[in-house]
């Protein structure tokens, strides 16, 4: 269970990450969105006991890295705190699939372990690769850029809305939270009687802080519809940036690198 | 109860990716053409609060455990289940890109689980029944309990069907089941009690708030009718597809002891398997032969040849340092 | 100059709940002055400046802006007259990035592209935050955030600025700030709040509420002078005054 302050931490963390300029942050949010849907589909489809092909898609979140100016160490270490449950499912494998494997024809292993394993690699490059796409791209051009590729306007204005809030209440939340602690018992959470009246008045005040949004709103002319700043149309650079991606993952995907290498290495040794 | 990227293959991903698409299409010309303009910043304010909210740990009384809020069925009983739908899809967008909650791939998978089931499901066919029009506090208690265990449990059960048709895990699909449908009963209580006790202190302090109570519409119906069988239909294709979750289930039928399931009773499924998938393991190979000439190509379970692995490893290696050395090195010219 | 002045008569206005909110309001606001709302907590500034803006309807009695009266059917007219400045900038500011919170507005009212832009920048380069533009809200500080809610206003380009609160939750550096810049404007200004010693630096003139309707209205030094009045308001003499041989003398 993540903690408020963390997540508040980490929402201010990553928008500072992606107000750099580098080369990688630059580029159109609307290609960089389509990569790393590639990107994710891409290791998802590997078989499930594959581990070698899944390697050189290690290419992809260590190139951005650099070429983004982020610190892979903070990166790396939210990796650790995510989604147990996706281990934890991942653990039965070993436990029920017991297929035989032949590991470099020195000993045998049971498939669970490398589907286990497989799994591990993939939610690794995933997770990473959501990351890098927020910490190289502010949410507002994600937003732009969602409503470039088709996306419904009421759905972008939500999400765009839900993002701006989100750092007003967490910080509220955060508050009203840490003064219930303050007068529960240690360890425990918030007790049954306390729950109504403190969630029925935080969602009170959110209404009212809506309602004042809105008449702020209204104040300014609205007439139901957000107009929301449009990018610059996708240039030759941003072409050239998502073909090359794309053809690196469809390489990583149809060619086993680690195997062609290895065999080469062996032919020539 | 978040899928994530590494559970889904990409056919059950993009699968739910359309479906959830769809459906937050229609949503959102649903949101544009009916809903009151007032609603656009309660909208964004309530996704946020659900968001902040979902951090704070209640007690379950009696049990000494804890929980928190999902927030899909307090959402629709605020504002309706289009808007609610809405909601939930950007709340776990956010959670996909920024907590690595789930990822981009299963984020149709969740939008389905936590935002079609209690949005469009649970709400409308028992939430607002249930209530009735004039909700008194004992008619919301039971209408929100009834729902969100409704709710929860349609969502678990979404994850088990798309995890075991994804193929990524060997938990049997009734083994899997029976794991996550007593869980989710737990959490669905919590759910429900919660979202019960914050709806009474909205009905007592703030009553036109909740005057969204009106009954499933046709459309919604209909609406729901042609997605749930257009969900069942891609998931069992998909499923039927898939040797793995194929094997599972006839394993499990037929009684046969997985843990021990090695020697004559594997080959059997191997072989039965080969034959049964037209579309072996997902991964659009070419064409058998192809695959057997080239040595390279990730080949197809059950074995590798030695000789391939030896070459496999040798070649991981090679890889990995090459991967992390071009990484440095563009690290390097990044800073010059 | 007559469509820049504002006259209540004898407004009374209930929450819907029934609490009297306004309870028999006149007010006559002429071109170019810059009024001080104050009052207690509960004494009907908010309410009072929900009515100029049009948010609220009084429920008996009139409210004319520049010889229009406010209803439902001259809002646009009023709302370009009136720009109000929300007491907690985080409510004003929705949109993702300063600049397009800025040109929220414009953008309402239709211009093109060009003038929007010119608007923007003229309206943030009032305020000196040009640089700020492509910055998201929640990135700012307290000072820096008020500045560009006054912005957002500004490029409305309204004859007359109403403020609720305006120096509220700014520290001292921020707020003197702020009361430099609000004296460059030559806006009608009309300011509800609690801090009067930024009443003594801004406005002429004051009104005091008190349960909804007006209590007193003159000069500042004369209201602010007179020590029962001020605590019959529920209100005190600003520090620096309290200090000063001369005008503390009652």
């Amino acid at each position: 269970m993540r903690n408020i302050v963390t997540a508040w931490l980490d929402l201010h963390y990553l928008d500072d990450l992606a107000r750099q300029a580098s080369f990688f942050h630059r580029l159109h949010p609307a290609g960089k969105l389509v990569i790393t849907l590639a990107f994710a589909v891409t290791a998802a489809s590997f078989d499930k006991y594959e581990i070698a092909g899944l390697l050189p898609l290690f290419f992809y979140p260590l190139a951005v890295m650099a070429l983004g100016r982020l610190p892979s160490s903070r990166l790396l270490q939210r990796l650790l705190l995510v989604s147990p449950v996706v281990l934890l499912v991942g653990l039965f494998n070993p436990l029920l699939d017991r297929t035989p494997h032949d590991v470099a024809g020195l000993f045998t292993i049971a498939g669970g372990w490398l589907s286990f394993l497989s799994l591990t690699l993939k939610l690794t490059l995933t997770t990473t690769a959501a990351l890098l796409l927020i910490a190289t791209t502010k949410l507002p051009a994600i937003g732009a850029a969602l409503r470039q590729l088709g996306l419904p306007r009421a759905l972008v204005v939500q999400l765009l809305l839900l993002h701006r809030y989100l750092f007003v209440l967490l910080e509220e939340v955060g508050r009203i939270a840490q003064a219930c602690e303050l007068r529960s018992a240690p360890g425990k959470g918030l007790p049954y009687g306390a729950w109504g009246s403190l969630l029925g008045q935080l969602l009170l005040r959110t209404v009212s802080r809506a309602e004042r949004i809105y008449q702020a709103m209204r104040c300014r002319g609205f007439d139901g519809e957000i107009r929301l700043l449009m990018l610059r149309p996708m240039q030759a650079r941003d072409y050239w940036h998502l073909l090359a991606w794309c053809g690196f993952f469809l390489l990583c995907r149809f060619v086993n690198l680690p195997h062609a290498f290895g065999h080469f290495l062996l032919e020539v040794l | 109860m978040h899928m994530a990227d590494a559970l889904v293959s990409p056919v059950v991903g993009g699968a739910m990716w359309a479906a959830s698409a769809g459906l937050a299409s229609y949503a959102a010309k649903q949101v544009q053409k009916n809903l009151d303009e007032s609603k656009v910043p309660l909208m964004g304010v309530l996704g946020a609060f659900v968001f902040a909210a979902q951090m704070i740990n209640f007690t379950i009384p009696g049990t000494g455990s804890s929980g928190h809020l999902g927030g899909g069925l307090l959402l629709a009983a605020l504002l309706g289940p289009h808007a609610a739908f809405l909601t939930v899809v950007s709340i776990l967008a956010v959670q996909a890109l920024f907590f690595a909650d789930g990822g981009l791939l299963a984020l149709g998978c969740n939008i389905i689980n936590m935002g079609l089931f209690p949005c469009y499901v649970a709400y409308p066919l028992l939430y607002a029944p249930l209530a009735g029009k004039q909700p008194s506090k004992a008619r919301i208690f039971i209408a929100a309990l009834t729902a969100a265990v409704a709710g929860l449990q349609l969502g678990a059960f979404g994850v088990v069907l798309q995890t075991v048709s994804s193929g990524v895990t060997s938990l049997p699909f009734s083994t899997f089941a029976l794991l996550m449908q007593p869980i989710h009963l737990a959490i669905g209580l919590v759910e429900g009690l919660i979202t019960a006790t914050a709806l009474a202190f909205i009905r007592r302090e703030a009553p036109s708030l909740l005057r969204h109570q009106t009954g499933a519409s046709r459309t919604v119906l209909l609406t729901m009718l042609v997605l749930a069988l257009a969900t069942g239909g891609l998931l069992s294709w998909t499923a039927s597809t898939n040797p793995d979750g194929l094997e599972w289930s006839i394993a499990a039928a037929s009684g046969e002891e997985e843990l021990t399931a090695e020697g004559p009773v594997h080959t059997f499924f191997a072989e039965l398997q080969e034959k049964l998938s037209f579309l072996p393991d997902y991964n659009f190979k070419p064409d058998p032969e192809q695959a057997q000439l080239t040595e390279a190509k990730p080949t197809a379970w059950p074995a590798v040849a030695p000789g391939t692995s030896v070459a496999g490893i040798t070649g991981a290696l090679i890889t990995l340092l090459l991967a992390f050395g071009a990484g440095k090195a563009l690290q390097h010219a990044a800073k010059h | 100059m007559s469509h820049h002045t504002i006259d209540l008569t004898n407004v009374h206005y209930h929450y819907p709940d029934g609490t009297p909110a306004l309870t028999g309001l006149s007010l006559h606001i002429g071109h170019g002055e810059a009024v001080a709302i104050v009052g207690a907590n509960g004494s009907g500034k908010t309410t009072l400046l929900s009515h100029l803006a049009g948010l609220l309807f009084a429920s008996a009695g009139e409210v004319n802006i520049g010889g229009y009266p406010v209803a439902p059917k001259t809002l646009s007219h009023i709302r370009r007259t009136i720009g109000l400045v929300f007491q907690n900038p985080d409510d004003q500011l929705f949109m993702p990035t300063v600049y397009e919170d800025v040109a929220f507005g414009p953008l309402n009212l239709g211009l093109p592209p060009a003038s929007v832009e010119e608007r923007v920048s003229a309206a943030l380069q009032t305020v000196d935050a040009l640089a700020l533009k492509d910055r998201p809200p929640y990135r700012l500080s307290g000072g820096q955030k008020r500045a560009v809610a006054i912005a957002t206003v500004l490029a409305m380009e309204p004859a007359i600025l109403v403020m609720d609160e305006p120096t509220a939750a700014l520290d001292p550096f921020a707020r003197r700030q702020l009361i430099n810049l609000l004296k460059t404007f030559s806006h009608t200004k009309i300011i509800a709040t609690h801090d009067l010693d930024l009443v003594l630096d801004l406005c002429e003139r004051t009104v005091i509420l008190k349960d909804g309707r007006v209590l007193a209205d003159g000069r500042t030094r004369d209201l602010f002078r007179n020590k029962p009045l001020l605590a019959e308001a529920r209100l005190e003499q600003p520090f620096s005054m309290q200090a000063c041989p001369v005008c503390s003398q009652a």
